[in-house]
């Protein structure tokens, strides 16, 4: 019960720092905006078509949406280091609660608010001709929400070994742009150079880009925008056990480490 | 209700081929003000942060409030307060969620806790700014509310780490009135560490700790009573004279300090008109000092306590603000 109350806590102080900082807030959308507006704009004539009658924008949209969680969930790490910077982590780690419950609650906190952004995302999806039901956009909360979990304690696992901000921005920076750009945002999978195609692959984010598109582009595992390991295409629900898999794993090492700290 | 509210056995700790703390034991009484005195680097921080559970110790044993600082360290946190050297503030929500969030980690009853916040907010004089960013304040308003939410879950024993370093005088004294009437009337105890002197001074018991060990331990009154005698300062037309002059007539050790002669004498308020009288040099300036607890420190220590490692403290300070937090 303890725990719980600890691992609440920790969520809404993150929940409620999100809602004060509008500039944060407003800055989560205008990224992803930049990107749909100038490649979108930039590519969308001289690409044409794509497979299954889809244009670039509503080929790169799902995208959009993932990358929106990314980074909002990689804010989590970043505001790890900004506490132990700014001394309020001190506060947490002298407090009655487990260290795994702050791991926890960090974990949950910036997903909420990383879910939020893609949230507002959504909202632009008349703009792009993408329509979405209103069970495409069930299907899609708990998806950000488990891709932004599993970015979230990956940059709370580097958090917790990274004490210096310098350090850690550097990290993030040569995680965060490979995992943003080779994740298939913006470019399907076929006909890959064979190093990117490998990359591509073995960015856990990929699947979470390839799941998202397929519930909201509704293309069937055997298009040309899905992701094949071993001359199989990767269905949704393999895509979604993938992202999991990597985000327990994620979990566990960020808990494990993070309760190490001294 | 354990004996002693701290109590400190054989408690070592090292950081690689550093010692921090070596071999330390005390006791700390229910409801008394324990002063940490010592230079930087002197093992203060480290052992409270040992005692707070931010740290273990490399080996030794400490209890508080009657638990194991290793083995049971969710009830030792429940039982203490803590004010930092640094700000730990969240700077990005306001003075009033910084306590709701902390009134909530602590478990304080949901039907206690607005009365409880308005009633600390209200001491520092924070409760009309409670609704501003923290970021807003300044260092002594951070000071005084970091103060308020030590005390927001009511701790046995409250942590002052270097509660008052680089504050003005006037917020020093506000926060000392706060936390002198919460001794009063609560009866916690207060676990402090400081370089002020003063500050030092209100304490019940100080331990003076050098290179990670304790070298003394007593009232702020016995300590003075060690160094015993007061000092005489004196400048005269010709000091080598009268340092000679004085060690043979009054058989005590001259130290030169700059232009100044010092020596000490069993009661400086007597001696000073006698010595006057007889000086065979002229006298340009002449004062009287009381032993106070810097002498003390000297005395122990070789070294002084003064300015020059208050000016460095607040330089480490600042650096540890901007740059990286230390790990200890």
């Amino acid at each position: 019960m303890d725990n719980l109350i600890g691992v609440y806590t920790i969520w809404y102080r993150d929940v409620l720092r999100f809602w004060y900082d509008k500039a944060r807030m407003f800055s989560a959308l205008l990224f992803p905006i930049f990107f749909l507006a100038i490649f979108g704009s930039g590519l969308q004539r001289s690409i044409g078509m794509m497979a299954g009658g889809v244009d670039f924008i509503q080929f790169m949209y799902p995208g959009i949406i993932a990358i929106s969680v990314l980074m909002g969930a990689f804010m989590s790490g970043v505001s790890i280091v900004w506490d132990r910077e700014y001394g309020f982590l001190k506060e947490v780690l002298v407090a009655p609660i487990s260290r795994v419950s702050v791991a926890v609650g960090r974990t949950l906190g910036s997903a909420t608010v990383a879910t939020i952004q893609g949230i507002m995302i959504l909202v632009l999806a008349p703009f792009v001709k993408v329509s979405l039901s209103v069970w495409m956009v069930l299907a899609l909360l708990p998806l950000m929400f488990l891709l932004a979990a599993s970015m979230g304690s990956l940059g709370i696992l580097l958090a917790s070994r990274i004490k210096s901000t310098e350090a850690f921005q550097a990290i993030m920076q040569m995680l965060m742009f490979p995992m943003m750009f080779l994740s298939g945002v913006f470019f399907p999978m076929q006909d890959l150079p064979a190093w990117m195609s490998f990359i591509v692959k073995i960015n856990p984010a990929s699947y979470g880009v390839a799941a998202i598109r397929q519930v909201v582009l509704g293309n069937p595992p055997e298009s040309p925008f899905s992701i094949y390991l071993f001359g199989h295409a990767v269905t949704i629900w393999e895509n979604i056990m993938i992202m999991a898999a990597f985000g327990v794993i994620m979990t566990i090492l960020a808990m494990w480490s993070f309760g190490r700290q001294e | 209700m354990p004996e002693h509210i701290i109590e400190v056995k054989n408690l070592v700790k090292k950081y690689g081929q550093l010692t921090a703390v070596d071999d330390i034991s005390f006791n700390v009484n229910q409801g008394e003000i324990f002063g940490f005195l010592g230079p930087n680097g002197a093992g203060k921080t480290t052992t409270i942060n040992i005692l707070c559970t931010l740290a273990r110790p490399t080996a030794g044993q400490a209890t508080l409030n009657g638990y194991d600082v290793v083995r049971q360290q969710n009830q030792v946190r429940h039982s203490i307060g803590l004010v930092f050297q640094d700000s730990s503030l969240d700077d990005r929500l306001t003075g009033l969620h910084n306590l709701r969030f902390h009134a909530m980690v602590y478990h304080v009853p949901v039907s206690e806790r607005e009365k409880r916040i308005e009633h600390v907010l209200k001491m520092v004089d924070l409760w009309d700014k409670r609704n501003k960013f923290v970021r807003t304040y300044s260092g002594g308003m951070k000071r005084r509310l970091e103060l308020a939410r030590g005390l927001l879950h009511y701790p046995k024993v409250l942590f002052l780490d270097e509660p008052t370093l680089g504050l003005d005088p006037q917020t020093r004294n506000h926060i000392w009135e706060y936390v002198l009437e919460l001794q009063k009337r609560e009866g916690t105890t207060v676990f402090l560490t400081t370089h002020y002197m003063d500050e030092a001074e209100k304490a019940t018991r100080i331990a003076i700790i050098d290179h990670g060990k304790l070298v003394a331990m007593d009232t702020p009154m016995k300590l003075k009573r060690m160094v015993g005698k007061d000092i005489i300062t004196v400048r005269t037309d010709d000091n080598t004279r009268a340092a000679e002059d004085i060690q043979s007539r009054y058989q005590t050790e001259v130290r030169h300090d700059g232009d100044h002669l010092a020596f000490a004498v069993d009661n400086g308020e007597e001696f000073l008109p006698v010595f006057i009288k007889e000086s065979g040099t002229k006298i340009a300036s002449i004062s009287l000092r009381r032993p106070t607890l810097e002498d003390v420190f000297l005395k122990l220590t070789g070294r002084e306590i003064r300015d020059e490692e208050v000016g460095d403290s607040i330089k480490e300070h600042l650096r540890q603000r901007g740059g990286r937090m230390s790990p200890h």
